[in-house]
C-alpha cells in the first residue's frame, strides 16, 4: 500500500526522465541478432515490445525487420511465459525456418522470474528432432540501456558457439553499434589488409538489403555460426568501446563488475588476446586501429590509406580556423560519444558537454583520456534525458549539436546546426548508410561539421558572401 | 494458402472462395510476428493528442522512449503531449516498488509544467510489482488539484483494443465535470479524429460553414478544458470507431448523447457525414448549406482527379491498416480514382467491419485480419498489387517488393481527411505509382542503360 507518510520522510531524489536519451535494451539485441546469418529474434515479453521495436529500427534502416514476440498474456503473466515461448518458438521454425533463433528476455519475464534456459531444456526434450539453435541474452529494459543489450546478445552469442582451438591467423572483430556503411568499410580495410576477420556481429546486409524480386523471410547477410565457432581460435579481438558493458548498469540491487563482453569471454575462457580501443573516428583513433592491423597482419598500411589519411589532415589543415574554439554539445551512447569526442577535440572543437543516457560510471574518465585538448574543461554527463540537454544548452548557448535525431527540437529551439550521426536518424533518408569510421568515414564527418559551421555563419551574415 | 500458419487460416479468407465469416478479435499468436502493437500502445495512441495534459509513463525507459513524439496529431497551443515523460525504473526500483519515484516525478513534473490534468500509464511490470497507482494518483491529485488520472495499460493485458477501451474510460473520468457552459443551437463533439496533418482542422472549417459548434475533439488538439464540457454536446460524431466507440456508448448511456458513425476519407464518406449531421438537427437551412458545400468542392474536386484517374484506373492496391472502418473508406476512395482493391486488411477490425468489406470489394479480394509481413508479401506478390497502403511497419515491405507506398497511418504529414485530403490522396498515390524508379526495381540485374523504352515502366506495370 501507498503511504504518504513514507515518501514525505524521505528526501526526494527521484526525477522523472524527460526525453530519454537512451532505449531499452531488447532494442540492442535484436540489432545485434540481426548480425548473424539465418538469425530471427525473439522478444520473450508483451506483442508491443517487439512491434515498437521493429517500428523504432525500420523508421532508421528503412528496411523490413521481422522480430518476433512470445506475446504474453495475463495467463502467461500469472502462471509464466512457458506455453507462449514454445508456442512462439514453434511458428517461428515453421514458418521462417531460422538457423538460430536470438532470444532476448524483457521487464516483464524477468520480473516475473520466467527461466528462458528451463523453457528451453523442456522444449528440447519434447522437440528431439529439432535442429535450429537457440541463443539467450538477459535483457530486462530496467537494467542498462540499448546498448548493454547490444553487447550482452553479442557475448551471448560467441558463448554460446565459440570453440576453443589452437590459434590461427584470422582476428576477431567486435565492431560495436555502428552504421552499416561502417561495417562494410571495415570489412574492406581489413581485406585490404590481406586479413581474414570474423565481425561480431555484421549486420551491413541483412539491415541493408538491396532491393528484392521475392520477399526474403530471413535476409541474407550476418556472421555464419562457422564464422562464430572460429572465433575461438582466432590471433586475437578488436573490441571497438573502452566502456562497452563493463560499467555499472545503474540501479541494480547488487553491483558486481562482470566481464561480459565477447572478446573478454575468449580472452578469459579461450585464450584469444583481446584488444580494446575506442571506435576509430578520427584521426588519432584510426591510426591506432591501422597500427594494430598491420602488426595482426604483417603488413604494411596499403598507400590507399596513407593518401586517404593525408588529404584528411590536408582537409584538417584548411578548414581549422573553421573548427577552432567553436562549442559543440556531443551526444548518443558512451562509446560512440567517446569516439566522436575524440576527432572533435583533434580539429580544436571546444567540448562543452558530453553527455549520454547510459549510467556505466566510466565516461568521464574514458572522455578525458582521449581528449587531451579538453579534458580540463569538458563537462561530462552521465544519464542525461534530452530535456536536461536542452535546459544546459539553453543556458550555455553551444555553437553545434552533435548527435542523433533526437537532439533535433533542441537544434531548432537553439537555432544552431545539428550534424546527425549515429543511432537512430529517423528524419532522414541514409542514416544506415552514414559513414563515421576511418579516415573516409572521419573525412565526410569533418566536411560536414565545418560545412554546417559555414553555413551558419553565412546565413546570419547581413551581406552573405559568395566566397569562404 | 497452405504456406501460411495454420492457425491463422480462419483469419484469412477471399472474397468468392471462401464463405466463411472471419475471424478477428483475438489475441495475436505468439511466435507470429503481429503487426499489432500491445495494450499500453491503445491506450497511449487514443489520450496522446491532449495536448494541455502530462502524459507520464510508469515503467522502464523502452515505452517511453519508443511513444516520443511519433505521432502526426498537431496541436494549435500547448505542444505537452509531444514529450515524453517517464519515472524510468531501474532493477532496486522493481524489487522495491516504484511508487515513490512515480509520486516524485508527478510533482516535479506538475510544478514545471502547470498541466490541466495528468495521465499516468502503467507498463506491463508495473502490474506484476503491485504499485498502486491509483494511491498515488488520489494522492497527487489531491495534492496539486489537478485531475491526476491513472490508466492501467499493463502491455500483457489483452490486446490493442483493450487498451483503447482502457483509454476511453480515463476520458469519461474528464466528461462532464465542467457543467458551467452554455453550448450553441447546434453542437457536437468529434470522436476519434486526431488531427494527424491538422485534419481536425479541415473539418471543423466545413462544420462551421453548416453553423455547427464543436464542444470538444476527442483527443485530436485536445483540451482538458473542452472535454470537461463536452456532454454539453447534441451530438457525437464518430469517426475511427474501434478507438473510440466505448466513450460513445458511455456518453449515450450517462448523458443521453446519441452518435452516429462517420468517416471523411474520400468524396463519399466526407459528404454522407454533413448530410448526415445536417439531417440528424433537422435545419432545413443547415442542409441546403450542407449542399452548397458538397456541391462547391466536388464541383473543383472531381475535375482535378480527372487526369490522376487517368493514369491510375486499372491499377491495383494492397491495404492493411489499424482500423477497418478506414480501410472501408480506402477501398472507397481508390475505387473512385478507378483502381481495384485487392488485399485489404487491419489490426484491429470487428466482426463488421468485415462483413462490410466482404460486400463491398470485387471477388477475389483476400480479406485478413491482424497479418505479418509473410503474409502480407505473399497477398502482394499473388494478386499483383501496384500500390500498398499501410504504415510504417509495412512501408519496406513494399518498396522492397517494388510496390508504390502510401501512408495512411499516424505518423504521417498529410492530411488525408476532407475534399483537400482526397486530393492530396489523389497526388501521393500518383507520385508513388507512377514514379519512374520502378523500372529499375523490376529488372535489378539488368546493366543495359539507355536500352530500356522511355515508356517501359508502365506497359510492365499494367
Amino acid at each position: 500500500m501507498f503511504e504518504l507518510n513514507s515518501v514525505q520522510k524521505q528526501k526526494s531524489t527521484y526525477k522523472a526522465t524527460q526525453n530519454a536519451c537512451k532505449l531499452c535494451s531488447p532494442l540492442g539485441a535484436s540489432v545485434a541478432y540481426k548480425g548473424f546469418e539465418g538469425c530471427v529474434p525473439l522478444i520473450h515479453g508483451s506483442q508491443g515490445c517487439a512491434t515498437y521495436i521493429r517500428r523504432y529500427l525500420i523508421s532508421h534502416y528503412k528496411e523490413p525487420i521481422d522480430i518476433a514476440s512470445s506475446n504474453f498474456t495475463q495467463d502467461s503473466t500469472i502462471f509464466g511465459g512457458d506455453e507462449n515461448f514454445k508456442a512462439a518458438v514453434l511458428n517461428i521454425i515453421n514458418s521462417y525456418k531460422p538457423q538460430i533463433v536470438g532470444i532476448a528476455s524483457t521487464c516483464l519475464s524477468e520480473t516475473i522470474g520466467d527461466d528462458v534456459n528451463l523453457f528451453l531444456h523442456h522444449f528440447l526434450e519434447e522437440y528431439k528432432d529439432i535442429s535450429t539453435e537457440f541463443v539467450i541474452a538477459s535483457t530486462p529494459s530496467y537494467q542498462g540501456s540499448h546498448i548493454d543489450g547490444f553487447h550482452e546478445a553479442v557475448s551471448a552469442v560467441v558463448k554460446k558457439f565459440a570453440l576453443s582451438g589452437p590459434s590461427q591467423d584470422h582476428i576477431n572483430l567486435f565492431t560495436n553499434f555502428i552504421s552499416t556503411e561502417d561495417i562494410r568499410l571495415i570489412k574492406e580495410i581489413t581485406a585490404d589488409f590481406g586479413l581474414d576477420s570474423i565481425l561480431l556481429p555484421d549486420y551491413s546486409e541483412s539491415l541493408d538489403n538491396p532491393v528484392w524480386d521475392t520477399y526474403h523471410r530471413i535476409p541474407e547477410g550476418g556472421t555464419s555460426i562457422a564464422n562464430v565457432e572460429r572465433s575461438g581460435s582466432a590471433k586475437a579481438s578488436i573490441e571497438f568501446g573502452t566502456i562497452l558493458n563493463q560499467g555499472n548498469l545503474t540501479g541494480r540491487v547488487k553491483n558486481k563488475k562482470l566481464s561480459r563482453t565477447g572478446g573478454k569471454y575468449l580472452q578469459n575462457e579461450m585464450d584469444v588476446p583481446s584488444i580494446e580501443m575506442p571506435i576509430p573516428i578520427g584521426i588519432t583513433q584510426t591510426d591506432r586501429f591501422f597500427e594494430t592491423l598491420k602488426e595482426l597482419s604483417g603488413n604494411e598500411i596499403p598507400e590507399k590509406y596513407t593518401k586517404q589519411r593525408g588529404r584528411l589532415i590536408d582537409s584538417y589543415v584548411d578548414a581549422h580556423k573553421y573548427t577552432f574554439g567553436k562549442r559543440a554539445v556531443v551526444y548518443g551512447e558512451e562509446d560512440f560519444v567517446v569516439a566522436m569526442a575524440a576527432f572533435l577535440d583533434e580539429i580544436g572543437i571546444e567540448l562543452a558537454l558530453v553527455a549520454s543516457g547510459g549510467e556505466s560510471g566510466m565516461l568521464e574518465e574514458e572522455v578525458k583520456k582521449y581528449c587531451p585538448e579538453n579534458k580540463d574543461k569538458v563537462v561530462v554527463k552521465e544519464g542525461f534525458d534530452f530535456e536536461s540537454i536542452k535546459e544546459w544548452s539553453q543556458e550555455n548557448k553551444p555553437d553545434i549539436l552533435i548527435g542523433h535525431s533526437k537532439g533535433y527540437y533542441i537544434a531548432r529551439e537553439l537555432g544552431i546546426p545539428i550534424i546527425r550521426v549515429g543511432f537512430p536518424v529517423h528524419d532522414r533518408i541514409g542514416g544506415q548508410r552514414i559513414k563515421h569510421l576511418g579516415y573516409t568515414g572521419t573525412q565526410e564527418l569533418f566536411d560536414k561539421v565545418v560545412n554546417a559551421l559555414i553555413e551558419y555563419k553565412q546565413t546570419t551574415s547581413p551581406v552573405g558572401y559568395k566566397y569562404m | 494458402m497452405t504456406q501460411f500458419l495454420k492457425e491463422r487460416e480462419n483469419q484469412i479468407l477471399t472474397k468468392g472462395a471462401d464463405s466463411a465469416e472471419i475471424a478477428c478479435g483475438k489475441k495475436s499468436l505468439a511466435g507470429s510476428v503481429s503487426q499489432r502493437a500491445c495494450v499500453f500502445c491503445g491506450s497511449r495512441v487514443v489520450l496522446y493528442p491532449i495536448a494541455d495534459a502530462l502524459h507520464v509513463i510508469h515503467g522502464p525507459v523502452g515505452c517511453a522512449s519508443y511513444t516520443w513524439d511519433i505521432r502526426g496529431s498537431l496541436s494549435s497551443g500547448p505542444q505537452l503531449h509531444r514529450l515524453s515523460f517517464t519515472t524510468d525504473l531501474k532493477e532496486r526500483d522493481v524489487v522495491f516498488g516504484g511508487e515513490k519515484k512515480l509520486y516524485h516525478s508527478l510533482i516535479e513534473l506538475i510544478d514545471k509544467y502547470q498541466p490541466k490534468a495528468a495521465f499516468v500509464f502503467s507498463t506491463c511490470i508495473i502490474g506484476v510489482i503491485g504499485d498502486d497507482v491509483e494511491a498515488v494518483c488520489r494522492q497527487v491529485t489531491r495534492e496539486k488539484g489537478i485531475d491526476v488520472i491513472p490508466v492501467m495499460s499493463e502491455g500483457f493485458n489483452g490486446t490493442k483494443k483493450d487498451g483503447y477501451k482502457i483509454a476511453n474510460e480515463a476520458l469519461a473520468r474528464l466528461v462532464g465535470t465542467n457543467n458551467d457552459f452554455k453550448p450553441a443551437k447546434y453542437s457536437i463533439n468529434i470522436l476519434g479524429d486526431f488531427n494527424l496533418a491538422g485534419e481536425l482542422w479541415i473539418l471543423a472549417e466545413y462544420y462551421k460553414k453548416l453553423g455547427v459548434e464543436i464542444i470538444a475533439c476527442m483527443t485530436g488538439d485536445g483540451r482538458v478544458d473542452e472535454i470537461r464540457r463536452a456532454h454539453h454536446a447534441s451530438l457525437n460524431v464518430v469517426q475511427c470507431s474501434g478507438s473510440i466507440m466505448h466513450l460513445a456508448k458511455d456518453m449515450k448511456e450517462k448523458y443521453k448523447i446519441p452518435f452516429m458513425k462517420v468517416s471523411y476519407f474520400g468524396i463519399e464518406d466526407m459528404s454522407e457525414a454533413l448530410y448526415e449531421v445536417a439531417k440528424f438537427f433537422d435545419d432545413e437551412e443547415m442542409m441546403t448549406k450542407a449542399r452548397e458545400l458538397v456541391t462547391n468542392e466536388i464541383s473543383k474536386l472531381l475535375p482535378a482527379l480527372q487526369p490522376y484517374r487517368q493514369k491510375l484506373e486499372g491499377k491495383k492496391a494492397a491495404i492493411y491498416v489499424g482500423g477497418a472502418f478506414k480501410a472501408i473508406s480506402l477501398v472507397k476512395a481508390l475505387r473512385l480514382l478507378g483502381m481495384k482493391t485487392v488485399v485489404v486488411g487491419s489490426q484491429t477490425g470487428n466482426a463488421e467491419d468485415y462483413k462490410l468489406l466482404k460486400e463491398l470489394c470485387d471477388e477475389g479480394t483476400i480479406i485478413v485480419d491482424d497479418s505479418n509481413p509473410n503474409e502480407l508479401s505473399e497477398f502482394v506478390k499473388l494478386t499483383g498489387a501496384n500500390l500498398f497502403i499501410g504504415g510504417v511497419k509495412e512501408r519496406p515491405i513494399a518498396h522492397k517488393l517494388g510496390l508504390g507506398f502510401c501512408d495512411h497511418n499516424h505518423e504521417r504529414k498529410e492530411a488525408l481527411a476532407g475534399y483537400v485530403g482526397m486530393m492530396n490522396f489523389a497526388k501521393e498515390v500518383f507520385a508513388s505509382v507512377t514514379s519512374p524508379v520502378w523500372k529499375f526495381v523490376r529488372e535489378p540485374q539488368q546493366f543495359n542503360m539507355g536500352a530500356v523504352p522511355p515508356d517501359s515502366s508502365e506497359s510492365q506495370s499494367s
